[in-house]
């Protein structure tokens, strides 16, 4: 905060107001439009600068059409939603060739994206961006979002989206913070490790109900300070921790001489 | 040791001898309290508030008790938890810090001394106490008459049994323990989503897919606590994977739908269900203990501490497309014991 | 005659314990227990620790069970929380979720509970490292280790069957993995699960059964014991630190009526007190979030209470090629039946029988009431660490999930890593451990001698410099020379017939190996005599060093005893 409050005297403060102001407008209009419009009529011309910036930032390891290589998979069929999910979340451009791609920092603006999104569904039919309406928490049953979540997710992802560990230093990641089309889109494209979730298996409004459980989930526990969620290990520590070094302080203040 | 040069040993004398004395108990430490009545006095005030933080929480425990009432809402239940929580906390804190203050500051500090005896007791007790004892034997006659000794333990030996045989024959149910090896899986049975209990057209499992999947049975068998035992022993996860990628153990060629395979989700290592599936390696991975179960070898295990493949369900369709079980298990599930390959 | 010494009571107070005695003699009990002595000592109060959560679990508990319903009748649920509203669960999970979402101050208690569970055996643990650390099981007190020993393999039973009882997914799978542990035992194993499940798993009955177990048998279990071990602490009287004035025979300390009345029982208070903080602040087995019990799902992150982390690591760990099948097709699973069953066994056992062995080894039959510093025995004090390392290193492996998300790991090589660290660890901590023990001790010796270094350089006429050294005070000095280094056992001349090949001279011939490795290395305490020769070594600093102790026979494969190394 203080930062950005030594910054606003800044000479490109303007020019960041504005960006931003855009921005903001853009994002209302992307809630208030009927979103459909977003992948559906993508225009040639997205296809065309989504190509280009295929071509510059993601042909070295899918390939030039897209067909994959041996680094990377090829790309034809996945749909505009796995791109979405990809990009948005800055998994894709990967960083390295790890065991699994990392959340950072978005490298692509949202029109990029689109654009991206728009060239790669134009190579092969796959799933599209969900509409808004799709995953609206509001709209859905945290019920039964919980029971088809502790079904097909908790193993991965603890029982309330906390994360967890797969074999060979990969992980299932954290979804506290994820947010809700990028939920819908990782279960529609099984993006990396995480298998593929289609809507005969899960259904759109299934999903949604699982969406709305993992939202409800950023209200807090009732029980006070959540330990992350983590279970017995995290509450054995903290029953050591505080339990025992509170009550060993005490005792030790007990055995003491009084001055 | 370099120790072995500094240290110098002698030989106990007359002037020195074999140990140190005790010095005895160190001379008292008299407390700010006990030569400073102000001291005394800001003590005596400190534990009296400490008291009253006790009552007030206790009221304050009282009023939030009927005053913040939990309305069900994740929000709602944790202000109630904690206004009553930390009003309580001060009620008992209070009565805690005070007491204690009050032994440590005010209460007299001089230690005092008090003599031990052994555990043991003394010779003649112990003589007093075999004699009482002899003199009952005798009384009783029990050195004399073998016969009644022998019955008396034997009747205080069997009566337990009374209790025991009913309770342990009937705890255990019908002891059948062949229920083991049967499952809800039989030729011909559907293949229906977990937990909805929608049928599967192998047309909907996509590559790359896991479905969670359990037997078809009626809505209302699936209330049952019957169901939940027997789900445990028929849960199933299956995935597809591109028919090239599979290479499974001979006995199991052809046990796949055009690359669906299905596994019994339960780990035979001890009974987690397997079900944390990655795409990539196809390897399944049992988040309890780790055991890793490669999909694509017939589910043998590359990690971890179980021994045998997870058990797998041979699959095909039936005519209106649906997935269904060529036939049951054609082992048990679960994890080992001892008579499993009977 | 008694009218004389004891006028008839007047006031309200003499007048009720004039009652109570002339119905019950409770007068000898005042008599003899209210001016009790008890020693004061911060680490004499774990064990208070324990007992007091055991009464706050007693307490909250009853609180729980008014609302409990131990059931496994399945049902819709209509209510709170709303991810929960319309799912099918049991009652026993219904009304969990009753008590903690409807019950006013129920999330409460059962936060409170479940803490001072943990607690509750992490403090008796600890308790029970003070009492092995210090010695304090030696004699007389063997059979009061045993009591503290069942207390706590009690306390794991009292809470794994505590923790089972909401029958939710997580400790439903707990119930399941126990379920396969028992399977593994060979020829009785399937008939053990049905004998637990009354039937096959999981059945509709081991809720019941466990709230039984839970709420009846074993607390009954625990607080009897409870009562034996107090019982043995009066009439041990309790174990003192060495010190001026504290000798075998005798107890220094604060009389039981007022001073440590007051302080164990505020102490109780402010157990309470911490214990409702945990309670009110920090959510503990949030069982909304692990759903109701159902054999599919599984979250990650499946952990039991810390307390029994040591034998999920311990599964963890083991490799699965250890399953085999014998002839006649019996299924032999290693691969659980020695982590579950082995490993623990081995480390409980040891446990429970170190002060038998610790006596045999030092040929012992004193009683001891004076502790001893750890230090002063590094064998003991080597063994302790080296078991805290195995069941920590056990414990972690049982968390190496939550290793390998948090540190970026893999959790492979996490695995192997423990695999070797359970071997390794505890030689490792052992020998370490020793080492510094003996270090300790001869640091001690080195105080005694020379005194503390005081910083103040002074320069003598002949231009040599020295620093002049404090000597210890005497309390200071007692505390560091009060001790006895035991010896290892003389292995007796073979007297059977049969020489050295009889039985029992073999015997005694373990028995004293085992006593060399227990105290070949030992350092001895510093005499008088030790202490006026480095004094006028010291003050006179003129001689070459040492020259005139010439005739000082020097016994040093007592005092380092480096043979070893």
């Amino acid at each position: 905060m203080k930062a950005l409050a030594a910054r606003r005297h800044h000479r490109s403060a303007p020019v960041v107001l504005l960006l931003l102001a855009l921005l903001v407008t853009g994002g209302v209009y992307a809630v208030l439009a009927p979103s459909q419009a977003r992948a559906d009529t993508a225009s040639t011309q997205d296809i065309e600068t989504g190509k280009k910036l295929f071509q510059a930032n993601c042909a070295t390891c899918h390939g030039l059409d897209a067909q994959g290589t041996e680094t990377a998979p090829s790309l034809i069929g996945v749909g505009a939603a796995s791109v979405d999910f990809q990009v948005s979340t800055g998994r894709m451009p990967a960083e390295i060739n790890g065991p699994q791609a990392q959340v950072k920092p978005r490298q692509f603006d949202d029109d990029e994206t689109a654009a991206l999104a728009a060239y790669v569904a134009s190579l092969g039919a796959g799933p599209a961006i969900p509409t808004d309406e799709q995953v609206d928490p509001a709209k859905g049953n945290p019920a039964t979002g919980a029971d088809i979540f502790r079904t097909n997710c908790a193993m991965c992802h603890n029982a309330v989206g906390a994360g967890g560990a797969l074999s060979e230093g990969k992980y299932a990641p954290s979804l506290f913070k994820t947010s809700p089309r990028n939920i819908y889109q990782a279960m529609l494209t099984g993006p990396q490790s995480m298998p593929v979730f289609n809507d005969a298996n899960i259904t759109p409004d299934e999903k949604r109900d699982v969406i709305a459980y993992l939202v409800a989930q950023r209200d807090g526990s009732p029980g006070g300070a959540t330990l992350g969620s983590l279970g017995a290990v995290s509450e054995g520590i903290w029953a050591w921790i505080v339990g025992i070094g509170l009550l060993v302080g005490a005792a030790v203040w007990i055995g003491a001489k009084s001055s | 040791m370099s120790e072995s040069k500094t240290d110098v040993t002698v030989h106990p004398d007359a002037e020195h001898p074999e140990k140190f004395s005790d010095p005895g108990l160190p001379s008292h430490r008299p407390r700010q309290a006990d030569i400073d009545p102000k001291a005394d006095k800001r003590a005596e005030r400190q534990v009296v508030v400490l008291f009253l933080l006790s009552v007030i929480g206790t009221i304050v425990a009282l009023w939030a008790y009927f005053a913040v009432r939990p309305d069900g809402t994740t929000g709602g239940v944790r202000t109630s938890t904690l206004t009553l929580g930390i009003a309580i906390f001060f009620a008992l804190a209070g009565i805690g810090i005070g007491a204690i203050h009050w032994a440590k500051t005010l209460m007299n500090d001089h230690e005092m001394v008090e003599e031990r005896h052994q555990a043991r007791t003394t010779g003649e007790t112990r003589e007093i106490a075999v004699k009482k004892l002899q003199d009952g034997i005798k009384d009783s006659g029990i050195g004399r008459r073998g016969v009644l000794k022998g019955v008396v333990v034997s009747a205080l030996a069997l009566f337990p049994l009374t209790i025991a045989v009913p309770l342990i024959s009937s705890v255990g149910g019908d002891w059948d323990v062949s229920k083991f090896r049967d499952t809800l899986w039989k030729k011909g049975t559907r293949l229906t989503y977990d937990p909805t209990g929608r049928p599967i057209k192998a047309s909907d499992v996509t590559l790359g897919s896991a479905v969670h999947v359990i037997p078809e049975v009626t809505e209302e068998y699936r209330t049952t606590d019957e169901w939940i035992t027997e789900k445990a022993k028929a849960v199933v996860l299956m995935v597809r994977l591109d028919p090239r990628d599979l290479n499974p153990p001979a006995k199991q060629a052809g046990w796949d739908y055009d690359g669906i395979v299905a596994f019994s989700k339960i780990c035979t290592h001890v009974g987690c269900p397997v079900a944390l599936y990655e795409q990539q390696t196809h390897h399944l991975l049992c988040p309890c203990h780790q055991s890793t179960f490669d999909v694509a070898h017939g589910a043998k295990v590359v990690f971890g501490p179980a021994k045998r493949p997870l058990p797998q369900l041979p699959i095909t369709v039936d005519a209106d497309g649906y997935l269904v079980a060529r036939d049951g298990f054609d082992e048990p599930v679960g994890p080992s014991y001892w008579e499993r390959l009977k | 005659m008694t009218t004389t010494l004891n006028p008839e009571p007047t006031t309200l107070v003499g007048k009720s314990a004039d009652y109570l005695d002339q119905r019950t003699g409770v007068g000898h009990a005042v008599k003899e227990f209210a001016r009790k002595i008890f020693p004061d000592h911060w680490s004499f109060l774990l064990g208070e620790v324990a007992l007091y959560s055991f009464v706050v679990l007693l307490i909250t508990g009853t609180f729980l069970t008014m609302f409990f319903v131990p059931s496994m009748s399945l049902s819709v649920y209509d209510g709170h929380p709303e991810t929960m509203n319309g799912l099918l669960m049991s009652d026993a999970f219904k009304s969990t979720l009753h008590i903690s979402f409807d019950v006013r101050g129920g999330l409460l208690m059962r936060q409170i509970h479940h803490w001072a569970a943990l607690v509750f055996v992490a403090s008796l643990v600890t308790h029970m490292m003070r009492v092995f650390f210090t010695g304090a099981f030696r004699k007389p007190r063997e059979l009061n280790w045993l009591v503290g020993f069942s207390l706590m393999v009690l306390s794991l039973l009292a809470g794994f069957t505590g923790y089972s009882l909401p029958d939710d997914v997580l400790s439903g799978n707990g119930i399941a993995i126990a379920n396969g542990v028992v399977k593994s035992i060979p020829i009785i194993g399937s008939y053990m699960s049905y004998f637990i499940f009354g039937g096959e798993f999981p059945g509709d009955q081991i809720i019941p059964r466990l709230f039984t177990l839970h709420i009846l048998l074993i607390p009954a279990i625990i607080l009897a014991l409870i009562g034996l071990h107090l019982m043995f602490v009066v009439v041990h009287k309790h174990t003192q630190y060495p010190g001026g004035g504290r000798k075998e025979m005798n107890v220094v300390g604060y009389p039981v009526f007022p001073v440590y009345a007051a302080k164990a029982g505020g102490f109780f208070f402010v157990v309470f007190a911490v214990l409702t903080l945990m309670g009110a602040t920090m959510t503990i087995n949030a069982i909304w979030n692990y759903g109701p019990f159902d054999p599919s799902p599984v979250s990650a992150g499946a952990q039991p209470d810390w307390y029994m982390l040591f034998l999920e690591g311990s599964l963890r760990l083991m490799p699965g090629q250890a399953e085999f099948v014998s002839w006649g097709d019996y299924t032999w699973s290693l691969n659980v039946l020695v982590p579950a069953v082995v490993v623990p066994g081995i480390l409980f056992t040891f446990l429970a029988l170190y002060p038998f062995i610790e006596a045999k080894v030092k040929g012992d039959t004193e009683e001891h009431h004076l502790l001893d510093r750890p230090r002063n025995v590094p064998t003991r004090t080597g063994l302790g660490v080296a078991f805290l390392t195995a069941f920590v290193v056990l414990a972690f492996a049982g968390s190496n999930d939550l290793i390998a998300t948090h540190f970026r790991l893999s959790i492979n090589e996490i695995t192997w890593i423990f695999r070797v660290l359970i071997f390794v660890g505890p030689w490792f901590a052992f020998w370490v451990t020793r080492r510094i023990c003996l270090g300790l001790q001869r640091k001690d010796r080195e105080l005694v001698l020379h005194g503390h270094e005081t910083g103040r350089i002074v320069r003598f006429a002949s231009g040599e410099y020295i620093e002049v050294h404090r000597p210890l005070d005497e309390q200071e000095r007692w505390v560091r020379v009060s001790y006895t280094a035991n010896k290892p056992l003389e292995l007796p001349a073979p007297t059977g017939p049969k020489g050295t090949k009889d039985r029992k001279y073999k015997s005694a011939k373990r028995w004293a190996r085992l006593s060399r490795f227990f105290y070949e290395d030992r350092v001895e305490p510093v005499t008088p005599a030790e202490l006026s020769a480095a004094h006028s070594h010291g003050e006179h600093d003129a001689l070459p060093g040492g020259e005139e102790h010439a005739a000082v026979t020097s016994v040093h494969s007592t005092d380092a005893g480096e043979r070893a190394h």
